[in-house]
């Protein structure tokens, strides 16, 4: 299972382009905003949450094919399948080192957005709790419908249009709890509920994306 | 009845039905030949024997149980696609192979390998700067790593070249010799050096 883990890691490394378009992805998506809406220290509070969420969403769609593709695409998936181990526990260790070679590098890059969008350090705070317990859940999602749509030739837009509205909730939350945290209220409600649905994702997900991987390999 | 069995297998690709309640059995010491034209799901039943899809309807049995742990270590199959990852090495791509399969070989076992398969130099180099070839020869190296009882090889000669044939030929006909089995598909005619060869026969349906 280290195998996995460590050949998958070893894969991103040597692929580091893939790695840094989303996140420069995401970078120009929001600096866009303060281009079109204004540059109001003002409005560009008001709609920050709402912008990085929408940007981290966007630019992990980019690099979510990424998961299964090649695997699938070389044959090495059906090496994998035939290995013997189990494929929900060798779905976990792919999302868990694409959550990191993915999303790590957005938390890391966090700060700088959150000036850009002029938030304040409770806000910032709370941005970074939603983003922690929101990405795995992004990734583990994602995964299923990669598995899905991995055998498909140009599954991308298929990607999307499956995936945005199902993060629909996640990013309600998420905006919120940052929303509310600018007006100094306690926002453990949505965090907990983002939390809860980590959990089920967490507990659902594996065995999902071990499904929907064999169904792609008929 | 030992083997791998199969009964009454079944498979339906678009809705065509490729076969219909087919059977088969490979014992150790056979080689299989599997033939039929194109499309007439060659490729498909190779898949369902080795339990990477599932069929219509039919049972598979590896030593008289289910398709399971056991069978996939006593297995090893080379597909159309050759499993072999273009931005690694040809060692890491097999060292991370053989790690995923629990086969225990050393670095200089890998490196003679691929020596044997005619590779040296390019051991190092990522596989997608290979030839078509010789990313083969990288996939069927697998034969020389794991000490499996069963071979499933699909279209294992496509971009070989006549040394890299006979080779294959050789190894299989040792492996057939020292009790496995092997089950193959191709459309080039297996030489005599591959040894004694039981053929069977896929129609065409429609």
């Amino acid at each position: 299972m280290g195998g996995v883990f460590k050949r998958d890691l070893a894969l991103a490394f040597r692929q580091k382009a893939e790695l840094v378009q989303p996140l420069m992805f995401l970078l120009m998506v929001v600096t866009l905003f303060p281009l079109g809406v204004g540059p109001g220290p003002d409005t560009l509070q008001l709609i920050g949450p709402g912008v990085i969420w929408i940007a981290a969403i966007l630019s992990s769609l980019m690099g979510m094919e990424r998961l299964f593709r090649d695997d699938f695409a070389d044959g090495s998936l059906e090496q994998l399948q035939l290995s013997g181990l189990p494929l929900y526990a060798v779905a976990t260790m792919k999302v868990l080192c694409h959550w990191l070679v993915t999303f790590i590098p957005l938390l890391i890059l966090s700060p700088l957005l959150a000036m850009f969008l002029n938030l304040t350090v409770d806000m910032y705070i709370a941005l970074v709790i939603t983003l922690l317990l929101g990405t795995p859940l992004l990734s583990l999602v994602g995964a299923i419908a990669v598995g899905l749509t991995v055998g498909l030739q140009r599954g991308g837009v298929l990607l999307a249009l499956l995936l945005i509205p199902v993060f629909i909730p996640l990013l309600i939350f998420a905006t919120s709890a940052v929303d509310a945290a600018a007006l100094q209220l306690p926002y453990r409600a949505q965090i907990a509920i983002i939390g809860a649905m980590l959990l089920i994702a967490m507990a659902l997900a594996p065995a999902a994306i071990a499904y929907s991987l064999k169904v792609s390999q008929n | 009845m030992s083997g791998l069995v199969a009964s009454e297998l079944s498979c339906i690709k678009r809705d065509r039905v490729l076969f219909d309640r087919l059977s088969f059995s490979l014992q150790s010491g056979q080689l299989v030949y599997l033939r039929g034209p194109n499309g007439a799901g060659k490729t498909s039943l190779l898949r369902i024997l080795c339990g990477l899809s599932q069929p219509e309807s039919g049972t598979i049995t590896w030593q008289s149980q289910p398709l399971g742990e056991h069978w996939f270590k006593d297995l090893i199959y080379v597909g159309h696609k050759p499993g072999v990852n273009g931005a690694l090495t040809a060692i890491e791509n097999l060292a991370f192979w053989c790690r995923q399969h629990s086969v225990s070989a050393s670095l200089d076992h890998l490196y003679h390998v691929l020596a044997e398969l005619g590779l040296v130099g390019m051991e190092d180099v990522p596989c997608r700067t290979l030839s078509a070839g010789q990313q083969r020869r990288v996939a069927l190296s697998r034969l020389w790593l794991k000490s499996a009882k069963v071979w499933i090889l699909d279209e294992p000669f496509t971009a070989l070249d006549v040394k890299g044939v006979a080779q294959l030929e050789d190894k299989m006909k040792a492996h057939v010799d020292a009790g496995g089995a092997v089950l193959t598909t191709s459309h080039q005619a297996l030489s005599e050096r591959a040894g004694t060869v039981r053929f069977f026969d896929l129609e065409y349906r429609f």
